[in-house]
């Protein structure tokens, strides 16, 4: 039987199945980043556990001319580094792909299939062939696995040299190895193997202006050029990545030039609940704060986003969401914590989420919630997810507008106190539910007053009146409306046609949603969609579900926790909204929320309308 | 901005400070403590001590927890802000108001359940960190608020009042102050204004994490026989090892001393610790000899207070983290936003 392999030029994916720990991480990138370098769209995803050295670990490269950056699914070519993993890495090859191994130690036939091609390459003989050092053995493996996968996929070996120098720029003893033994695998490969294969990069023009970064590296430039000053952050899995580029970040930017001296503190604290403490004080006395966390970590903060609601005290929060409950999958990605961050604390308390789709966006809202913050005086959230946060991503150039200044929101200086201006902490001057505030230190005689997480008045006196507590809930509930005129208005995307049909999407979900839309498009099927990307949900998000006779709540979570959010505050009829939900912890993919449309629409009897070519037949 | 009016009539002859403030400029609202609270008299000390020291009030920032203790910032320093956190976790609030910006001066008051019980973690970071602060704790033993149960810092072996054996071993706070790094601990008697408020004053001059545990019994759940922070229990087993003068920069040093009873510790800002020595065999400059001498009478049954330690080139957070002399929250766009350029060249640095 003639075996029918994938033929594709820059439109596939590579799956690398490694050790974790085996110095796999840089080689991978480094052949991501070439690709990329040949101006051919690249979407790398990391899927890691939750160890450092001993277990797999995958890296799943997808190449996309079309520029689409969600995962697809499934691996044209898998590089089977991982004999743990063989059976199950195996498997997951598309029929008609390709398998990549180090074939120095013979496996028998049943180790295979039979409808994919097999490109065994003895990488352990070569290695210790070349090499004496055991650790060198096992480094330069990676990279001369690079050297042959740019033989067989046909990578210009002088991207891979170029991005190989600029490593080791200034570290030329480790250069000249390197680059050897990118050779010998391309060599080798060139002489052995069947060059190319079916699957090819050719040179393109699809990345542009476009970077490459993780979205936790974006949201801690973020903060520094949002301004920041202190950042009080405690170590957890996706988000410990935030503090430490926030860290590399105020190294480069935050030094006074006069005195060496730094213009930022950060502190690494004991726990979550002292991190958000430090926050909290430091917004409360006039400076831009931010913590970065994961969902266990919101739990541990919770009493004090509680009194930050109800005290009136400015915090970002940077979530990087995780699969949960408890600890859960810590190294996969979901969108879990929406219910959990949109009402944390006890009592009545609602809050202020941002929903950025990727890195450029991280970037954008960290710097805005350091202003909504300041300027609505409450907890803002920053949801990202592990997707975001720890993958490096393709997206639009970060952008500052140099004529920006920070909103510092309502506060009386000493000049205003001085000239008798009238001061209630909670007393509602503008009727927009935002009152005035102080910061400590401010005036010898005007402007002091008690914070306190108890209920007081308009002039921030301690009371357990009744119509004082009242009064005071109310105008946080008007603040909470008036918060809709500053978050990020959501984005629509109509179809060219009528579509009865919606979906509702928000996050990391953007990128496979977009692609989704296009297939779903040509298949015929019209679809409108709206990016929601801020809580409380203003006016076009409500309508929109209004709009249309039905619309897919599509999120990474199980109980469709944004839907849940549509429903209780949109005041939605529930059988209007369903949910499509993914959460096994790996990102969504284009093929599941295509396939989960089609079959919600053909339950509901929906013929789609085929475009001309089709209606033709 | 307090809840209880008191009258603002003063009496012509108060004396005033060198700011030209009378004591009563240092005062809160009425305290809603009980009568006779060993609390009130804390509050009495800081108002004394503030006033002595001619600090001006809004140049302080007041901070607590949650309880009995917690609530008597509302009732000294009214022209100061105030933050009245979680139970447990003024440290942190403290920790960050305080990085937000250097030039103000931080009182932490904070109770034996806030601090050793509920709080000990927050407690036991504040110190290691170091940050320049006044952290008081008012140790009575007890929950008021919740009306009598044990906190952490009761003895073992002493009685509630309602005849509860408490059988956990009681935490010294001092000690662990003294353990985790604390650059100035002391211990007093809410009892003893005379020690109390040169402690207080010692502590607010201090360049660092300063430390005061303070026994102050609670009249209504903590006064009984039986009890280990009763006024009488603590007034017999009280042994003082020292009394200290705090000398500030601009007053001249003019009471005389014999030698060898007085020993003198010159902090950063100038001001003059003058300890006299009560116990011939104490020694304050040292950590571990403080740690062994208290722990040593309390093995006997004897509370020792006094200035039980400091470190007269004490450092802070501040210096740990290297931060600009300007406050933080006084930066703006200028010092902080690295602006396009930058990030174009950040961008190019992705490609």
């Amino acid at each position: 039987m003639q075996k029918k392999s994938i033929k594709a030029v820059n439109d596939f994916v590579v799956k690398f199945a490694n050790v974790n720990g085996s110095g796999s991480a840089s080689a991978n990138t480094l052949f991501a980043k070439s690709i990329m370098r040949m101006g051919v769209p690249v979407s790398p995803r990391n899927i890691f556990p939750s160890n450092i050295q001993g277990l797999p670990t995958w890296y799943e490269v997808r190449v996309s001319e079309s520029g689409w950056l969600g995962r697809r699914g499934g691996a044209d070519l898998m590089v089977a580094m991982n004999p743990q993993t063989w059976e199950k890495d195996v498997v997951e090859v598309e029929p008609g792909g390709y398998l990549f191994y180090d074939s120095t130690k013979p496996l028998p036939a049943d180790k295979f299939r039979d409808d994919i091609t097999v490109i065994g390459m003895p990488l352990t003989e070569i290695c210790n062939a070349t090499y004496t050092d055991a650790r060198q053995r096992q480094l330069f493996k990676n990279i001369i696995y690079v050297g042959a996968l740019a033989a067989l996929l046909e990578i210009d070996i002088a991207e891979v040299e170029k991005l190989i120098g600029e490593q080791y720029k200034g570290k030329e003893k480790l250069l000249e190895p390197n680059l050897r033994a990118l050779h010998l695998g391309r060599d080798w490969a060139a002489a052995n193997l069947p060059c190319p294969l079916g699957i090819t990069v050719r040179r393109s023009d699809k990345v542009g202006a476009k970077i490459f970064i993780e979205g936790n590296n974006a949201v801690a430039l973020g903060a520094v050029y949002g301004g920041a000053t202190v950042c009080a952050w405690y170590p957890i899995t996706p988000s410990s990545s935030v503090a430490e580029a926030f860290m590399k970040h105020c190294g480069k930017f935050r030094v006074d030039a006069a005195t060496g001296k730094r213009n930022v503190a950060i502190v690494q604290a004991e726990d979550e609940l002292a991190s958000i403490g430090m926050v909290i004080g430091a917004a409360w006395n006039g400076a831009r704060a931010f913590t970065c966390t994961s969902g266990p970590g919101v739990s541990l903060m919770t009493e004090f986003i509680g009194l930050a609601y109800f005290a009136e005290i400015p915090a970002v929060i940077v979530n990087v969401q995780r699969a949960g409950p408890s600890t859960g999958m810590p190294t996969r990605t979901q969108q879990a914590d929406i219910l959990s961050c949109a009402y944390a604390s006890h009592g009545d308390t609602k809050h202020v989420l941002l929903f950025p789709e990727d890195a450029r966006e991280a970037f954008a809202f960290t710097a805005d919630a350091l202003d909504l913050a300041d300027r609505l005086q409450t907890p803002v959230f920053v949801m990202t997810d592990l997707d975001i946060g720890m993958n490096e991503r393709l997206c639009e150039p970060l952008e500052w507008d140099d004529s920006r200044t920070y909103d510092r929101g309502k506060v009386l200086s000493h000049e205003d106190l001085e000239a008798g201006k009238r001061f209630g902490r909670y007393l509602d001057v503008d009727d927009d539910g935002i009152t005035y505030r102080t910061y400590p230190g401010t005036h010898p005689k005007r402007g002091s007053f008690f914070t306190r997480g108890t209920s007081r008045d308009r002039y921030a006196r301690y009371t357990e009146e009744g119509s004082a507590y009242v009064d005071n809930m109310q105008r946080l509930l008007r603040k909470f409306e008036t918060a809709k005129l500053y978050v990020p208005e959501p984005v629509l995307k109509e179809s060219p046609r009528t579509a009865h049909y919606g979906v509702v999407y928000y996050g990391s979900t953007a990128c496979a949603m977009d692609e989704a839309l296009a297939e779903l498009e040509a298949e015929g099927i019209a679809m409108d969609a709206i990016r929601v990307r801020a809580f409380p949900f203003q006016d076009p998000v409500i309508d929109f579900v209004n709009a249309h006779d039905h619309v897919f709540v599509v999120e990474q979570n199980r109980d469709g926790q944004l839907r849940t959010l549509l429903v209780n505050e949109g005041a939605i009829d529930p059988a209007r909204a369903s949910s499509i939900v993914h959460y096994d912890g790996t990102p969504i993919t284009a093929r599941f929320i295509r396939r989960a449309i089609e079959e919600r629409l053909s339950a509901f009897n929906v013929r789609p309308m085929r475009r001309t070519a089709a209606a033709g037949e | 901005m307090t809840y209880l009016a008191k009258p603002k009539l003063h009496h012509p002859d108060l004396p005033a400070n060198a700011l030209g403030f009378t004591r009563r400029d240092y005062e809160g609202a009425i305290s809603t403590l009980c009568a006779g609270c060993g609390h009130d008299s804390i509050s009495a000390a800081i108002i004394q001590a503030c006033w002595e020291l001619a600090i001006e009030p809004h140049k302080v920032a007041k901070l607590s927890g949650i309880g009995c203790s917690s609530k008597t910032p509302t009732y000294f320093l009214e022209k100061s802000h105030g933050f009245n956190s979680v139970h447990g976790r003024m440290p942190s609030v403290l920790t960050g108001a305080n990085l937000a910006n250097r030039d103000l001066i931080y009182l932490g008051v904070s109770g034996d359940g806030d601090s050793a019980s509920i709080g000990l973690g927050q407690f036991a970071h504040v110190m290691r960190r170091g940050v320049n602060m006044t952290y008081i704790v008012e140790n009575n033993g007890v929950y008021g608020l919740t009306k009598g149960q044990f906190s952490a810092t009761a003895d073992r072996g002493s009685k509630s009042k309602r005849g509860a054996v408490n059988t956990d071993e009681g935490i010294d706070l001092a000690i662990l102050a003294l353990q985790l790094g604390a650059t100035y601990v002391g211990r007093s008697f809410s009892g003893d204004k005379a020690q109390l408020v040169p402690l207080i004053k010692g502590a607010l001059t201090h360049p660092g994490a300063a430390f005061i545990d303070v026994i102050s019994p609670c009249v209504a759940f903590n006064n009984h026989d039986g009890s280990t922070r009763s006024y009488d229990y603590v007034r017999s087993h009280n042994e003082a090892v020292n009394r200290l003068d705090v000398i500030t920069v601009h007053k001249e040093i003019t009471t005389e001393y014999a030698p060898g009873a007085v020993q003198e510790v010159r902090q950063h800002d100038g001001s003059v610790l003058r300890l006299r020595k009560l116990a011939d065999d104490y020694d304050s400059s040292s950590r571990i000899a403080a740690m062994s001498y208290v722990q040593g009478r309390y093995a006997h049954g004897e509370i020792v207070t006094g200035l039980l330690y400091v470190e007269p080139d004490a450092t802070d957070l501040h210096e740990s983290l290297g931060t600009v002399a300007r406050p933080l929250n006084a930066l703006g766009e200028k010092e902080l936003c690295p602006g396009s350029a930058a990030l174009e060249k950040f961008n190019a640095s992705l490609r």
